[in-house]
């Protein structure tokens, strides 16, 4: 789960993620291999999805360290990580927030609560996302669109952490931020 | 979501939202025992595998997940004694924009969906079984997976289930918000740790080379569950609420310019597109019309208002006739939509009405499209990328007199030309939305 990805702060230059790995976090990725008796290949997303909720992101380490516990080359887990939308290659705001993009979400308002939300956390939101997620430069908050979060029927939503937020207006904006300050 | 909280619309009638919408109804084993829980299987480890597959057949059950393959029929490709290892895997992937049934399920019911994967594996001789959710329903991951722990500890899961003999286990697998992943060939290479490429069919039809090149079952999260109530209420009730060809119940799932948006379970076929929306949803904003109608998640092709459809119906002494159909009365089964040119798709229903631009919301399906092809196939990465520039261009008052043209021109060379159905999903909305609205896709000459 996504809650307090911990060591990101902690995880800058010269400090590699696989000389982290603490005792709980490797016996969930030993239980995860379990449940692919076939193909330890399966594991792949598992192993990514354990290592971004702890250490916050992806460094080349982890890449590596995921690729040997699997028997596979690093390119194997390199092409998961840059195809996905949900895995980064570099640390994340305290606290994500993923506001709907997609036509229901839209016709409801989500643009403009995503607007809200960027201008309010100091986000330009005509910035070119494409690399990295937009982070307030305090690093509390990252805020993206993401596409359809299927919950059309009560519609704008966002995904905070792992929090749902349904019908939300752009005067709900303050409340929320505050919430995960 | 409130319409979950309101009593069942007369049209509705619940049969897997049947407890999971109720006061006081939790996700756990004990309340599910409470509720019938876990009887079907019972049942259905006393009855031959065969039979289950026929009660399935019989029903009528078309997939839930959007191309609505008939249920029975997809088992029946599974052949029990080839000496192979089966799979099956729960689509819990729910992605296509409009749709939002699976979540509930996930999230409200998890062990009707355990209880009717370990029904379908028993009927397809499947030992190993996973549930495939996708990563931005954390909490659904964490529910689902409680609950498998639950009933492996009290012998719904496991080596020998319930005394059978049978031996079933299965394991949540979270995506990595990839859209195309709901594309079957597509999850199966996620499940296998790859890039989610779809295969090519033939050969790679999941029921004969599947997972690890396996004969496997990729079914919806809702299909799943009605597999436990078509054993529940046998397969003659099941099939006699839908329509012939279509079976039992169907989520629609109501969303955009409705008064009461929301998941709707209605019998397939039980009402028209004008019932739900003006009565079921409560119509629409005071003093609004309707405009447009995409009636099955966004790859069905949309509807206009005031459009009328030529189809053949049944006619008062039974035999068929050819009738002028309004969209309004269009009703809501598979083969009425089909009929019309579109699909029942997901049961996604996107209502739109005067206040919205065409142009607008084709440009953001093109946005999402072009955002999601996996970029496989090149008619499909090339094209949806610029299908969405030209909408921008347009939008943004920076297109060309033939923009219009070429825009159709790309729809049409990339359906039919890519490996999966992608290719279709992404060319409908610009097809059907030039083609019903050609006036709002006029570019004026500078």
């Amino acid at each position: 789960m996504e809650n307090n990805p911990v060591s990101h702060s902690s995880t800058g230059s010269g400090t590699r993620q696989a000389d982290q790995i603490p005792p709980d976090l490797a016996a969930k990725i030993d239980e995860a291999v379990t449940h692919y008796p076939v193909s330890k290949r399966s594991a792949s997303l598992p192993l990514l999805h354990l290592w971004q909720n702890h250490f916050g992101f992806i460094d080349e380490s982890g890449v590596d360290w995921i690729a040997m516990r699997l028997d596979l080359e690093p390119i194997n887990i390199l092409e998961l990580v840059t195809f996905y939308p949900w895995f980064r290659q570099q640390a994340p705001g305290k606290t994500i927030i993923r506001v709907c993009r997609t036509l229901s979400c839209a016709m409801a308002g989500s643009y403009e609560v995503r607007e809200k939300f960027c201008k309010s956390v100091g986000i330009d939101p005509a910035a070119d996302h494409h690399h990295g997620l937009p982070t307030s430069p305090d690093g509390k908050f990252s805020v993206e669109f993401v596409e359809c979060l299927a919950s059309c029927g009560s519609a704008p939503v966002l995904l905070i952490n792992d929090d749902l937020h349904e019908d939300v207006t752009q005067a709900d904006v303050p409340g929320i931020l505050k919430k995960y300050a | 979501m409130k319409s979950l909280l309101l009593p069942p619309h007369p049209k509705e009638r619940r049969v897997v939202f049947q407890y999971a919408w109720t006061q006081g109804y939790t996700p756990d084993l004990d309340c599910y025992l409470k509720h019938g829980g876990y009887e079907e299987l019972r049942k259905a480890l006393k009855m031959k595998p065969e039979e289950i597959v026929d009660e399935v057949k019989k029903a009528n059950l078309r997939g839930r997940g959007g191309a609505g393959f008939p249920c029975g029929v997809k088992w029946g490709f599974i052949r029990r004694d080839d000496g192979k290892p089966h799979y099956l895997v729960c689509n819990g992937d729910e992605s296509e924009p409009g749709t939002f049934k699976d979540r509930y399920i996930l999230h409200d019911d998890p062990h009707q969906l355990i209880e009717g994967m370990a029904i379908a594996a028993y009927a397809l001789n499947v030992h190993l079984a996973y549930i495939y959710i996708r990563c931005e329903f954390p909490k659904a991951a964490e529910i689902v997976t409680r609950a498998l722990q639950e009933a492996r500890s009290k012998g719904f899961l496991g080596k020998n289930i319930l005394g059978s003999g049978f031996d079933i286990d299965m394991h949540v697998h979270q995506g990595a918000a990839a859209y195309i992943c709901g594309e079957e060939t597509s999850m199966i290479e996620s499940l296998e740790g790859k890039r989610p490429y779809p295969r090519i069919k033939p050969p790679y039809f999941p029921a004969v080379l599947g997972l690890y090149m396996s004969p496997t079952i990729v079914n919806n999260v809702e299909t799943l569950c009605h597999i436990k109530q078509i054993l529940r209420l046998g397969s003659d009730e099941y099939s006699k609420m839908g329509t012939p060809g279509d079976g039992g119940t169907r989520v629609m799932c109501v969303s955009g310019d409705v008064m009461r948006p929301g998941p709707y379970e209605i019998p397939a076929g039980g009402v028209t597109l004008g019932e739900l929306i003006f009565d079921v949803c409560g119509g629409l904003k005071p003093g609004r019309t309707l405009k447009a109608v995409i009636p099955g998640g966004s790859s069905a092709k949309l509807l206009r208002a005031g459009e009328s459809f030529k189809m053949k119906v049944k006619g008062a002494d039974g035999a068929m006739v050819d009738k002028d159909v309004p969209l309004l009365d269009l009703v809501m089964d598979a083969s009425t939509l089909a009929a019309a040119g579109t699909m029942i798709g997901s049961g996604g229903v996107m209502v739109m009405d005067d206040t919205r631009d065409m142009l607008w919301a084709l440009n953001n399906l093109n946005q999402f499209y072009a955002h999601e092809s996996c970029g496989q196939c090149t008619p499909c990465r090339e094209g949806s990328l610029w299908m969405n520039k030209m909408t921008t261009r347009m939008l943004e008052g920076e297109g060309i007199e033939q923009d219009p043209a070429t825009l159709k021109n790309v729809a049409d060379n990339i359906a039919g030309r890519t490996v999966c159905a992608f290719g279709e999903a992404c060319s409908w909305p610009v097809q059907s939305f030039l083609a019903k609205f050609p006036e709002e896709f006029v570019v004026a000459v500078k």
